[in-house]
């Protein structure tokens, strides 16, 4: 075996796990964005982002 | 004075809400930084000249010495945020250190990897059980066993409090990492760009690793970002999920 057998794989094993990792981290990101998205459908939202009640016209503030 | 408005713009920023806001703004301008770094460092690492020794495989250590640098800084981010967690029982501490665990375990698997790949025709051996070695495959181990122990737990809050004191036990193992090439006789070489007396690799060596580092850095900071706003949605899936549930609950009693 060569030296240039070493190199390569050590930049082709760097290479696929970091490859691996930033789509692992993007695909993530995306499916929980579509979770997110299906329960805002539903009309299920967090509440802090539910409108507030209008107040009654006429009744104490 | 000042203090006090650093403090109040962290404590500003350690909002989740405001932090997914920062995240959004701040995230395309890093990952084009560590591109272009990784463009400039890998092309500073194929223009050098080999070593006279180690020929061109010194080529291995632009990529392994930032990997293992990697591996122990993500350890210390972790740390960090443990005593966040520990301390002020801050959910995004809790967030921060679950998300670099498998950041962590990929960087720390590549130093091992690379290590092993330049120990073979250095060395003449793949392995050797020697305390450098040894350490850092403890602290790959380490990271396993904190993923694990955070996807076995479904109580996020009880699981980064767990965890938190796991890290901070497990910390002792970086110093000894860090210092073993000098405390023990081992095969792998003593320190040789942070040390006391300066840096003995030569500048036409330096340079590539230094950019290398630079985007390797970078590319950890720009993915812990990015696990940690996912780690956010998740959460949020999760209670609403939890929220939805209990309504369905009452409107069926009723």
């Amino acid at each position: 075996m060569t030296h240039t057998f070493y190199i390569t794989t050590a930049y082709a094993v760097t290479a696929i796990v970091t490859l691996c990792l930033i789509f692992w981290v993007w695909l993530d990101g995306r499916a929980r964005q579509k979770e997110l998205a299906e329960l805002e459908a539903s009309g299920i939202r967090r509440r802090s982002a539910q409108t507030k009640p209008e107040p009654a016209p006429g009744g104490q503030a | 004075m000042s203090e006090s408005l650093a403090i109040t713009k962290f404590s500003d920023l350690a909002n989740p809400t405001r932090f997914l806001a920062l995240a959004a703004r701040i995230l395309p301008w890093m990952a084009a930084v560590t591109a272009i770094l990784f463009a400039v460092g890998l092309y500073m690492s194929f223009s050098t000249e080999g070593d006279y020794q180690q020929g061109q495989t010194v080529k291995i250590m632009y990529i392994h010495v930032p990997a293992a640098w990697l591996s122990m800084m993500c350890y210390t981010v972790m740390a960090l945020s443990a005593i966040g967690t520990l301390v002020w029982r801050h959910p995004l501490a809790d967030v921060s250190h679950k998300a670099a665990a498998p950041l962590g375990a990929a960087f720390t698997l590549i130093a091992l990897a690379t290590g092993s790949l330049w120990g073979k025709p250095m060395w003449g051996t793949w392995w050797v059980w020697d305390a450098r070695l040894t350490s850092v495959f403890i602290l790959f181990l380490m990271y396993l066993g904190l993923i694990a122990l955070n996807r076995a737990m479904d109580d996020p809050s009880r699981a980064a409090r767990v965890s938190a004191i796991l890290i901070l036990v497990g910390f002792v193992n970086i110093p000894i990492m860090k210092f073993s090439v000098d405390w023990w006789n081992t095969l792998h070489q003593p320190a040789s760009v942070i040390r006391m007396g300066g840096s003995t690799i030569d500048a036409e060596f330096l340079w590539p690793l230094l950019v290398m580092a630079l985007a390797f850095t970078l590319l950890f900071f720009t993915l812990h970002v990015m696990a940690m706003r996912n780690e956010i949605w998740r959460r949020r899936v999760t209670a609403q999920r939890r929220m939805a549930a209990r309504l369905a609950g009452r409107d069926n009693v009723r």
